[in-house]
């Protein structure tokens, strides 16, 4: 089959890969429909992930039809249209019971990896590395999907692929944060990043009662985007002072939750800071990730309030403002998301037209040209959100 | 002035070298603080103990290991399940054991490994296995990293 593989840093190609197999009797596959671009995926081609091998698959935000199906899959039968988690979650484990699919203790079959990077093993996750399990991605035609009882959802009828594609991670992992960021009604909540994650996180806080959403980002469309499908207010960085807006906005107190969904590649408008920052990023021993909004956020955020990282980051941060966090009592979460626990309920309110996200889809275009949508999505080119692919010669994207 | 510099600076070196020898280089331990006994390697199965070991049965990846470790099926703090501990009745310790651990024949390996199976099997009825093949380029520079997957399973801080 064909699939989108990483090559090297900064380099992607289409290539012939062998089909995947069932290895399990809960795995089932499935042919890929549609797959999209994530901003994590970035840090994959950008080389600041590491156990990345040549000729890996990438690719884990997925919905598709099913094709095959092991002995000990239930839920799913073949010609299903499903969305598959991003996580690759066991379902059964202790953490798996708490909702904490992503620190499954299962689903990762290269757990002696992360366990010397990060001193536990989390969860597996499609096409993100060996230290994530090493699983082939949904840039692809085909896709095995581990545990499909746990991980893989039936998509309901009136419900478009364009819409449910994003139930597989920018919706759940934006939900999360306004979830576990404990948003409450009449906070106000300040989100970094105007990607598809800040704005499902945006949207969510909105559907959690917040009284003021603000999204921070330096590009102008992708926060007119915000703006016009979410109804939600918006910052510039590179045009304004964001302490001074946030404290003026949240009438003096600083945002209640802060939710930061940009990760380990973020940029300040201070050229010398940004370019400080990238110099100790590239020796991989001073720094690992440039932590730039998240600094931002635990700054402005109220004291007490809450800061919830969605963005990924993969290593250790320089001048992280403890003293902020301690004696403003902030709390601080995070987590790849627990997707599991929360696509039933994203699917049920897309299909009441609810949960918004198709408008992510900023650019379908055929599998052979995954290269040219990660070069158009990584240098925001052309107003590109998300690229998303389908196998070369399917064109039949529904859009509701 | 800077000889002088020199010199404090590689005494702290060597000092913190020959600390670090004292304390085992490799940064997780293997033995008990006592340094007289191999640590016990523990998974908390999300199982009641007579599901983890019926009738004293061990689950059969730690079985397998027969007499080469002393096991232990206690109920897990807080009442989270089962604890299943294991340990070596010998392991290999200073150069031998560096050397296992590179060339994979460590048996500290295959406790994590039958351990982590064993878990795996108690709670989801299959040992999750990896894709197959997986990535089929093979370059000098993914090396290391094609040896630390092929130890992945049986490598961490378990």
């Amino acid at each position: 089959m064909r699939a989108l593989c990483w090559e090297g840093v900064n380099e992607l190609a289409v290539e012939e890969v062998p089909d995947p197999q069932l290895q399990n009797k809960q795995d089932m596959i499935i042919k890929v429909k549609l797959s999209a671009t994530c901003g994590s995926d970035l840090h994959l081609v950008d080389g600041y992930i590491p156990a990345m091998r040549a000729g890996d698959v990438i690719g884990h935000e997925f919905l598709g039809e099913v094709v095959e199906t092991g002995p000990e899959v239930r839920k799913h039968r073949v010609g299903d249209r499903v969305v598959v988690c991003s996580v690759i979650a066991c379902g059964r484990c202790w953490f798996c019971e708490q909702g904490l699919f992503s620190c499954c203790d299962n689903g990762n079959t290269n757990p002696g990896i992360p366990e010397m990077m990060w001193g536990q093993s989390p969860a597996g996750i499609f096409g993100y590395s060996h230290a994530m399990g090493g699983f082939k991605g949904s840039h692809a035609e085909y896709v095995r999907v581990p545990y499909a009882d746990r991980g893989a959802f039936t998509v309901p009828d009136g419900v478009d692929d364009a819409t449910a594609l994003f139930a597989s991670d920018a919706a759940p992992t934006g939900y999360m944060g306004a979830d576990l960021g404990e948003v409450k009604a009449g906070d106000v909540v300040a989100v970094w990043g105007a990607g598809g994650v800040g704005q499902m996180a945006a949207q969510s806080a909105m559907l959690k009662g917040a009284a003021r959403v603000i999204v921070i980002d330096r590009f102008d469309y992708r926060l007119d985007m915000a703006a016009h499908h979410l109804g939600v207010e918006t910052l510039n960085y590179e045009e304004t002072d964001i302490d001074g807006e946030l404290r003026e906005r949240s009438d003096g107190r600083g945002p209640d939750v802060c939710i930061e969904a940009v990760g380990m590649e973020a940029h300040t408008p201070n050229p010398v800071a940004y370019r400080w920052e990238q110099l100790k990023q590239q020796t991989r021993v001073l720094e690992l990730d440039r932590p730039h909004a998240l600094r931002q956020a635990i700054m402005v955020c109220r004291k007490g309030g809450m800061v919830y990282v969605l963005g990924v980051f993969a290593g250790w941060i320089d001048k992280f403002p403890m003293g902020a966090l301690m004696n403003k009592g902030l709390t601080m979460r995070s987590a790849q998301q627990h997707g599991e626990r929360y696509i039933p309920m994203l699917l049920e309110r897309m299909s009441r037209g609810e949960f918004k996200t198709a408008h992510l889809m900023t650019h379908p275009m055929p599998l052979s040209e995954g290269a040219r949508g990660y070069d158009l999505f990584k240098h925001k080119k052309d107003g590109c959100v998300r690229a998303v692919f389908y196998p070369d010669g399917d064109g039949r994207v529904t859009r509701g | 002035m800077g000889t002088a510099v020199g010199a404090a600076v590689a005494g702290v070196v060597v000092n913190r070298i020959l600390t670090a020898r004292r304390r085992n280089l490799w940064p997780m331990s293997t033995v008990t603080q006592d340094g007289r006994r191999p640590r016990w390697h523990v998974v908390t199965v999300n199982r009641p103990p007579e599901e983890v070991a019926p009738g004293g049965r061990l689950p059969e990846p730690l079985a397998k290991l027969g007499d080469q470790v002393e096991v232990q099926v206690n109920r897990a703090v807080g009442d989270r399940g089962t604890a299943l501990a294991a340990r070596l009745r010998h392991e290999p310790t200073g150069v031998v054991g560096t050397a296992a651990r590179v060339a994979g024949t460590d048996p500290r390996q295959q406790v994590r490994l039958a351990l982590r199976e064993s878990k795996m099997l108690l709670e989801t009825g299959e040992i999750l296995q990896p894709d197959k093949p997986g990535t089929v380029k093979h370059t000098i520079t993914g090396k290391p990293l094609d040896l630390a997957i092929s130890r992945a399973r049986g490598e961490g801080r378990l």
